[in-house]
């Protein structure tokens, strides 16, 4: 069964109705919050705990553990909440729409979230070019300072300040340690972990950093219930989730749905289909572009949650679905997956600076054709290299795509190779419709 | 990585306008005092929104504001490909190439962009001194692909769901010096479903205000809320004001423990 609108969390996802303080209201955002922090920070870890929410950002760890990493007494230091809204994994396009069109569920999180840590003060760190998105969120904190929500002697009696920071256009500043360096006013560069942010994050503070989307459905789950919440989705998997769906279908989208909905369920009801009918489906990246794609046999009956699609060697991630059909140069679009790996790595780790530039020259070349069969063995032994030696994700994020390709398209390669020796066309596309 | 370098040619001097000093303090205010280095992003964001780009002298200013090295500022804006570090065109026109936009046609635009002002790179201007343009990496708008971001004087704005006949005309409309509305360019709003089998936030009953009606609070913990039977039914139009209220903050923890470091507030709008 579909996900019913009374059950959707982001009732203005796309943005038909008022953002401001007064339609949010109206829509149900800061009812009864004073009562949730009434119930004490322990309770609330408890409920997020039991909702079984995971983290949003891609990788999947539950949120209310994460929050239980904070110190249980502050210290001479102060606790930080660090929200992270530099949206880029590419495919990914969900975070902006609740910031710039639902922005008090953020901001209400914030409160809620930060309170649990014992954080007066929590930073959202968004995108650089979302420049219009902030100019929004900056206007509606504006107003929750006004009516006395947040701020210093606040109705909900803890005193907090939420500040916005924006980055300049690094992809890296997802990562978590990386956004806290560039929040210091460095450049990206992930640092070592331990020390944890909950131990040393943000200024050498205890911080926990956490997505837009799972701060942002926080409120409604302490409103609705943990048990709301976990009634959606498989066990370990609940909840309802902001898909993104891009590529070759009929209409791309953004749509909430419940977690482990069949990939082509979600598909077919919300996005028209795939472009020319699902026979036309080639593959789908189901996570954002740093998870492994996986071909058509597996899209037919695959769920969307997180360990669904780990059984199948790919992974949730952010729920950013890119659609390819029949008519997809596959190589190239692995290619153009690992030129952005290539652009977005920080230099900082010598696998991921140079193991990115040259698995993307490979593909390049294997696009055409020009390339020797024994290459292909060289590029997975190389993306092995780069995977999990690397002080982030990024090495991970940019070699497991190449996996992905090899994995189930390596027949297409090999065909390429060959037809170039042969002078014949290299790729011949099916047509799309 | 991309290698970055600073412009050959370079101003004298660079001064904050009068506005810029304004979006100035408003950024400082939201750091610790000591941690003045972390507005050197939003600074050098304000100055190129103020000049068009970056230059050096504006980098030595930005360091003294922010208590840091001038070669930590230089370290940033060499380092995220926002900043441009050269005069760019009036409209610099930044063109995601990755591959959900690629996906639906981002070469089209591309070929556009080529055609229309010449060969991709923001230091690229047309010989009419109105464009220059840029292949970027994904802008996350990727439902509404393909896309472009056109920087100005004006703002930063998204022009979505696009076809090379759109981006064309824009760019007509542009050099006419009109301007042009932003966001899709379809008569689609946002990124909401066009082709969705079943109504997707449709049921009037999420806008009445019933979802705005006190209702208590479930699985609370607290001994007045118990008494009464949490209901598992949701409690989307209940009406009562939880009589929990009676036992206020039974819980909450002692506040106020200072933060040290915790910034002033001092909000006011951009």
């Amino acid at each position: 069964m579909l996900l019913q609108d009374k059950d959707r969390i982001f009732t203005n996802l796309y943005g038909r109705h008022d953002w401001r303080l007064e339609g949010a209201r109206q829509r149900g955002c800061w009812n009864g919050t004073k009562e949730m922090l009434e119930e004490g920070r322990d309770w609330i870890i408890d409920q997020v705990k039991k909702s079984g929410l995971r983290g949003r950002g891609g990788a999947g760890f539950p949120t209310g553990l994460k929050w239980s990493f904070m110190p249980k007494e502050v210290g001479v230091r102060p606790h930080y909440l660090v929200v992270n809204a530099d949206e880029s994994e590419p495919g990914t396009c969900k975070d902006r729409e609740m910031m710039r069109h639902d922005p008090h569920h953020l901001i209400e999180g914030c409160l809620i979230a930060s309170f649990a840590m014992q954080a007066h003060a929590c930073y959202i760190y968004i995108r650089g070019e979302y420049v219009l998105e902030r100019e929004r969120l900056e206007a509606a904190i504006a107003e929750a300072y006004k009516a006395k929500l947040i701020g210093k002697d606040n109705i909900h009696g803890w005193d907090f300040d939420l500040y916005v920071h924006h980055g300049a256009g690094a992809y890296i500043c997802g990562e978590e340690t990386a956004l806290l360096e560039s929040l210091e006013g460095k450049k990206g560069q992930p640092r070592l972990k331990p020390p944890f942010p909950a131990g040393a994050g943000l200024y050498g503070c205890p911080t926990t950093v956490n997505n837009v989307e799972s701060i942002a459905v926080v409120p409604t789950i302490l409103r609705r219930g943990a048990d709301w919440f976990a009634g959606f989705g498989r066990e370990g998997n609940t909840g309802t989730k902001v898909y993104s769906i891009s590529g070759h279908v009929n209409a791309p989208c953004n749509v909430e749905e419940a977690m482990s909905i069949p990939l082509k369920t979600l598909l077919e009801q919300y996005a028209g289909g795939v472009r020319g009918g699902w026979d036309n489906l080639k593959a789908v990246i189901p996570g954002g572009s740093s998870v492994p794609l996986i071909p058509k046999e597996i899209c037919d009956d695959v769920l969307m949650d997180f360990d669904a699609l780990r059984d199948v060697k790919s992974g949730l991630g952010t729920a950013a679905v890119i659609v390819m059909d029949n008519s997809t140069d596959i190589v190239k679009a692995i290619a153009r997956i690992s030129y952005f790996y290539k652009h977005e790595s920080c230099g900082q780790c010598t696998p991921c600076r140079e193991g990115t530039g040259w698995m993307w020259r490979v593909l390049e070349r294997m696009a055409r054709g020009e390339a020797e069969t024994s290459e292909i063995d060289d590029l997975l032994d190389v993306a092995g290299q780069v995977e999990g030696h690397t002080i982030c994700a990024l090495g991970d994020a940019a070699a497991w795509p190449v996996q992905g390709l090899i994995r189930h398209f390596r027949h297409e390669i090999e065909d390429r190779i060959s037809n170039y020796r042969a002078g014949k066309p290299v790729f011949v596309p099916v047509a799309a419709e | 990585m991309s290698v970055r370098r600073l412009a050959k040619t370079q101003p004298d001097s660079f001064a904050f306008s009068k506005d810029s000093e304004a979006k100035v303090a408003f950024w400082m205010n939201k750091y610790p005092e000591e941690r003045k280095a972390s507005a050197v992003i939003p600074l050098l964001w304000i100055a190129q929104k103020q000049d068009g780009w970056v230059s050096e002298p504006a980098m030595r200013e930005i360091a003294a504001r922010c208590a840091m090295p001038y070669i930590r500022v230089y370290e940033v804006a060499t380092f995220y490909t926002m900043f441009n570090l050269e005069p760019v065109g009036e409209h610099l026109i930044q063109v995601c190439g990755t591959t959900p936009c690629w996906l639906r046609g981002a070469d089209g635009l591309k070929a556009v962009c080529e055609k229309r002002i010449g060969k991709k790179g923001r230091g690229n201007i047309s010989a009419d001194g109105k464009f220059s343009w840029e292949e970027v990496e994904c802008l996350g708008a990727c439902s509404n692909a393909p896309m472009v971001q056109i920087s100005n004087q004006d703002g930063d704005f998204y022009y979505e769901d696009l076809t090379p006949e759109a981006l064309e005309a824009m760019l007509d409309d542009l050099a006419a010096g009109k301007t042009v509305e932003h966001g899709p360019v379809t008569r689609r709003h946002a990124s909401e479903p066009v082709k969705a089998k079943v109504p997707v936030l449709e049921d009037a009953a999420l806008f009445d205000g019933s979802a705005a009606k006190a209702a208590p609070l479930p699985h609370s913990a607290r001994p007045a809320s118990k008494a009464k039977p949490a209901s598992k039914a949701r409690p989307k139009a209940a009406d009562a004001k939880p009589a929990a209220k009676a036992k206020p903050a039974a819980k909450t923890p002692a506040a106020k423990k200072p933060a040290a470091k915790k910034p002033a507030v001092k909000k006011k709008d951009d």
